[in-house]
């Protein structure tokens, strides 16, 4: 074996040792848990730097390994996978600070680090799969190691949300599952490969242009239930019980993204864009996004429970990455591409802040959070600065985004998607403006809902809670200024971009 | 030598059996757990040589087909022994600590155990129809007496009506062996293949049919499933997991053999027949996975889930034409095995510590009994076909026969089926992740259970995932010379 097959194993090996090990140890282990987690977290960030600097210079690596005959797991190490596992290990590091801080004390540490440690080990495992055989492998993992998660408090209202968790994606994985083997099936391999695989399958004739998109609506049905597409979504605002750092981790990065990922990999890598589109398949993909969007942004309008409130945010701003994909050009694939990265940082940035509200003062509701600005003005400072990156506003991230999308949808004279954009920038406004509005500047009542931690000093809460959203909103700003960087998520989208298209893009 | 490694396996358990029945209760393991580490060695042996040289043939003690025993070993059936040995000697291990604390109940385990496996592997190499029904009758009645051995009232009825399906079954098998002797004259299935053929007489129709019908019975196929759940469900369990993994699993192989072997030219020309195990198989999967989410007591869930994963096992025969099928087939009983017994003796450590077999009473165990939870959770991940596991390879390798021959309907009912799977596995996983507060007054209390209880069923479990991620040998293995 040599150290190009070996790297994308260490890569998996960083989480997945340390959560099998943290699995067996005592929940009062504390400091040598967490070391065994921070040092699975560095590790594996300096692993992806390696990859990322040996990609960029034209790299391969590659590991081939037979399950069955004729049956490979396959793991490639390439630019679009790095943008999703560089997004991951960043942010699995802020969440397991973020998760020492949140769960502290509580009982089943152990249980919830290694299912923690599993469930990124499954993220990884996605982004590097080299078939959809590996996908899906590895897309399973990811239900089976989020479900405990979701489920961790252990109450009746936890094991509802968790089933209704389960039934969604385990009936999305059957669909998904047929699809490959159908596609297996027929072409005797399910390989990813830049500009798809289907093309030279129907030139041959045997198969039907009806079959593959048959093929197309299983497949895209099967990750569209993990990328929350309307109407697959409902299990999402269900699995919001699960504590702040899971929410964090399933919106931001791994399960939503999971799927939206899935979609970029099937539409480009299986049936390649231009396939995709002589077969007529991206118009209605961009026609489910769309409705998506809004109906998201619509539903969370109406929701007073802020966690509520994030989750059909997150429904309608996932799908902003499936239009990017849908649209049919370079630069659309840009802007979907990049907000892969920035919805993440963003999303996690809100998650952080919900969960410091609510372990701090006891605020889960919208209508609680009058005046709660001057109690903990750090945290409603970071929440502040990724709900307007959320909307799009200047000098943040979700600007870089929303342009290169508007710009992709003109340039594939699809006019309306530049109406859905702007209609869902406008209430991403309305429904993130007033809780802006209401913590700083309405009066605080007399006593929080339920007061856990109280101030000290500057710190309005504990550090391991407050460092993680400061630190990510500080990102939303500087990946939405430095654009211009060489490795900077907007960089590197369109070296993706580039591969996939060719010379001709901006 | 091949002949000693073949011969040894089925005597050996045979002279352990004998010697633990005259050391009496209790000291049996100590015979048996080294013995069957032979076993397993012999087997691994075994199959060395076959991949290496191909499919064996021998004749005990020199003395050829129509006079003595002939004994035969292809990749098919070293595979049989294989799942039968690596099973064995986990089970041995976990029954010595289970029976150790309640001592009456095991104490004809080790002899009927001996017995039962000794009649096992006679069977996966007997070449003849008789020889065949001999081990057959061997493995029934050492299965019904291991029920019986428990000695509660609700135990002698399941193995008194255990009894008679087995007697049924074996019955009919008998009466077809005789009709084919009386045909042929032979009951050697080397001789028979080729002389029976799409032209033959009715009386080997019928006795093709007797057979399929009994071996149906005895491998509880639906609707003659009904012994199955009192039998595997009431008895202690590592007597279930025995009876679970394995013994069902021997008249399915027989089952298969014939209809690949001394009746292929039958099989071949009825295309249609096929369907029928096939369609009773998939009502199996959708009758045992209903039954088994409404059930309230957990063992008796394990044994309809049982009812439903044998359903899986005659699926493959509409698509036996491709080598694809025999190989789902194995696969699905390796996974079936290893993770069905694994699931048992995981339910026996919960019935030990909670000291109740009820479903709802296992609130509150993945905190008490983190091991055994995450035992069962992972059997149950096999049970359902998700990866990674050997019941994802089965399901992927039948779902690709099922497509590339165009029966699409056993596609959609291998996953229909394993998201019912889903729904019994998970009802028990659910309930076991429930948080009860230690200091409430109806908190159920836990009882210390030995840790080999929980290491061995986290082992099989472990194995039937891990398979999931290497089944290249195995495959390779059967095929050789596995339709012959």
């Amino acid at each position: 074996m040599t150290l190009n097959e070996a790297l994308p194993l260490a890569v998996l090996a960083s989480s997945l040792l340390p959560g099998l090990v943290i699995f067996l140890l005592p929940d009062a282990w504390t400091g040598k848990r967490t070391a065994l987690n921070l040092l699975g977290a560095f590790t594996k960030l300096v692993l992806i730097v390696i990859l990322l600097v040996g990609v960029h210079g034209g790299a391969d690596y590659d590991f081939h390994y037979a399950v069955l005959p004729g049956l490979d797991l396959v793991f490639k190490v390439d630019a679009l996978g790095l943008l999703f596992m560089s997004l991951s290990a960043i942010l699995w590091l802020l969440t397991t600070l973020y998760a020492i801080g949140y769960l502290e004390e509580s009982p089943q540490r152990s249980r919830f680090f290694g299912f923690f440690s599993l469930c990124v080990t499954a993220t990884m495992g996605i982004a590097m799969a080299g078939n959809l055989f590996t996908f899906f492998i590895f897309y399973e993992l990811l239900t089976l190691s989020t479900f405990p998660l979701v489920v961790h408090r252990g109450t009746d209202k936890a094991m509802n949300g968790g089933t209704v968790y389960l039934v969604y994606t385990l009936t999305g994985g059957a669909l998904l599952l047929i699809g490959i083997i159908w596609l297996h099936q027929l072409l005797g391999h399910s390989d990813f490969a830049h500009a798809g695989i289907m093309a030279d399958l129907e030139a041959t004739g045997a198969i039907s242009g009806g079959q593959l998109k048959m093929i197309f609506l299983l497949l895209i049905t099967g990750v569209g239930v993990k990328a929350a597409i309307v109407p697959l979504h409902g299990w999402l605002p269900q699995a919001m019980v699960a504590p702040a750092p899971v929410s964090a981790l399933l919106h931001a990065v791994a399960v939503v993204k999971a799927g939206a990922f899935g979609i970029i990999r099937i539409v480009y890598e299986i049936y390649g864009i231009e396939f995709a589109q002589s077969l007529e398949l991206l118009l209605p993909l961009a026609v489910v996004a769309a409705v998506t969007i809004i109906w998201g942004s619509l539903k969370a309008f109406f929701q007073d429970d802020l966690k509520k409130r994030l989750a059909f945010s997150t429904i309608s701003q996932v799908s902003y990455i499936v239009l990017g994909v849908a649209l049919f050009g370079p630069l659309g694939t840009i802007g979907g591409l990049v907000h892969l990265v920035h919805q993440g940082i963003m999303k996690i940035t809100l998650f952080f802040c919900a969960g410091n509200y609510a372990e701090t003062l006891g605020i889960h509701k919208v209508s609680e959070m009058n005046g709660v600005g001057r109690r903990m003005p750090l945290t409603t400072l970071a929440f502040t600065i990724a709900a307007l990156g959320m909307m799009g506003a200047p000098f943040t991230a979700g600007a870089i985004s929303k342009i290169w999308l508007i710009e992709g949808a003109r340039a594939a004279d699809m006019d309306w998607a530049i109406w859905v954009l702007w209609t869902s920038s406008l209430l991403n406004a309305a429904y993130f403006l007033p809780i802006v509005w209401r913590s700083v500047f309405f009066r605080a009542p007399l006593a929080w809902p339920a007061e856990h931690l109280s101030r000290y000093g500057w710190r309005e809460t504990a550090w391991l809670l407050l460092l993680p959203p400061l630190v990510t909103a500080a990102a939303t700003l500087v990946t939405g200024i430095f654009v211009t960087s060489a490795f900077s998520p907007l960089a590197w989208a369109q070296f993706i971009a580039q591969q996939e298209y060719g010379p001709l893009v901006p | 030598m091949m002949i000693d490694l073949a011969v040894w396996l089925i005597l050996l358990p045979l002279i352990w059996a004998s010697l633990a029945f005259m050391a009496g209760p209790g000291r049996g393991a100590r015979l048996a757990i080294p013995a069957l580490g032979l076993q397993l060695l012999l087997v691994l042996l075994l199959a060395g040589t076959v991949s290496e040289s191909g499919a064996i043939g021998l004749a005990v003690g020199g003395w050829g087909a129509p006079l003595g025993i002939d004994l035969a070993a292809d990749g098919l059936s070293v595979a049989m022994l294989l799942l039968t040995q690596v099973i064995a000697l986990p089970l041995a291990i976990y029954a010595r600590s289970y029976f150790q604390v309640k001592a009456p109940e095991g104490r004809y385990f080790w002899p009927l155990c001996g017995f039962l496996l000794a009649g096992l592997n006679g069977l996966y190499l007997s070449a003849d129809l008789f020889n065949l029904y001999v081990t057959l009758e061997l493995v029934g009645l050492a299965a019904v007496a291991l029920v019986a051995a428990d000695g509660g009232s609700r135990q002698l009825v399941a193995a008194l009506r255990y009894l008679f399906a087995t007697l049924l079954g074996s019955g009919s098998y008998l009466l077809a062996v005789a009709l084919i002797y009386a045909a042929y004259g032979t009951v050697s299935m080397a001789t028979l293949a080729p002389v029976i053929t799409a032209e033959a007489p009715f009386v080997v129709w019928l006795a093709g049919g007797l057979m399929l019908v009994g071996l149906m019975i005895k491998t509880a196929l639906f609707p003659f499933h009904f012994w199955l759940p009192p039998a595997h469900g009431g008895a202690s369990a590592p007597v279930s997991a025995l009876l679970s993994a394995l013994v069902v699993k021997a008249s399915f192989y027989l089952l298969l053999r014939l209809w690949l072997g001394p009746f292929a030219g039958l099989t071949a020309s009825a295309g249609l027949l096929g369907w029928l195990p096939a369609t009773l198989g998939a009502l199996a999967i959708f009758w045992g996975s209903c039954q088994a989410i409404r059930a309230q007591r957990i063992k008796m869930l394990i044994a309809y889930s049982t009812v439903a994963q044998l359903g899986y096992l005659f699926l493959i025969f509409p698509l036996l034409t491709s080598e694809a099928a025999l190989r789902a087939g194995i696969m699905q009983a390796f996974a079936h095995g290893l993770a069905k017994a694994a699931m048992f003796m995981a339910a026996g450590v919960l019935i030990k510590a909670t000291g109740q077999d009820r479903v709802d009473s296992l609130a509150g165990a993945a905190q008490q009994l983190p091991l055994t939870m995450f035992a069962f959770g992972l059997a149950g991940v096999t049970l359902t076909g998700l990866p990674p596991s050997a019941g994802f390879l089965a399901k992927w390798l039948l779902i690709e026969a099922a497509i590339g021959q165009g029966a699409w309907s056993i596609a959609v009912v291998v996953l229909v089926g394993g998201l019912l799977a889903a729904g019994y596995v998970f009802r028990v996983l659910r309930q076991g992740f429930l948080l009860v507060p230690a200091i409430a007054a109806d908190a159920p209390s836990f009882h210390p259970v030995p840790r080999t209880l929980e290491w061995m069923a986290l082992l099989l479990a472990a194995a039937s995932a891990l398979l999931g991620l290497r089944g290249v040998e195995l495959m390779e293995l059967v095929a050789l010379g596995g339709a012959a």
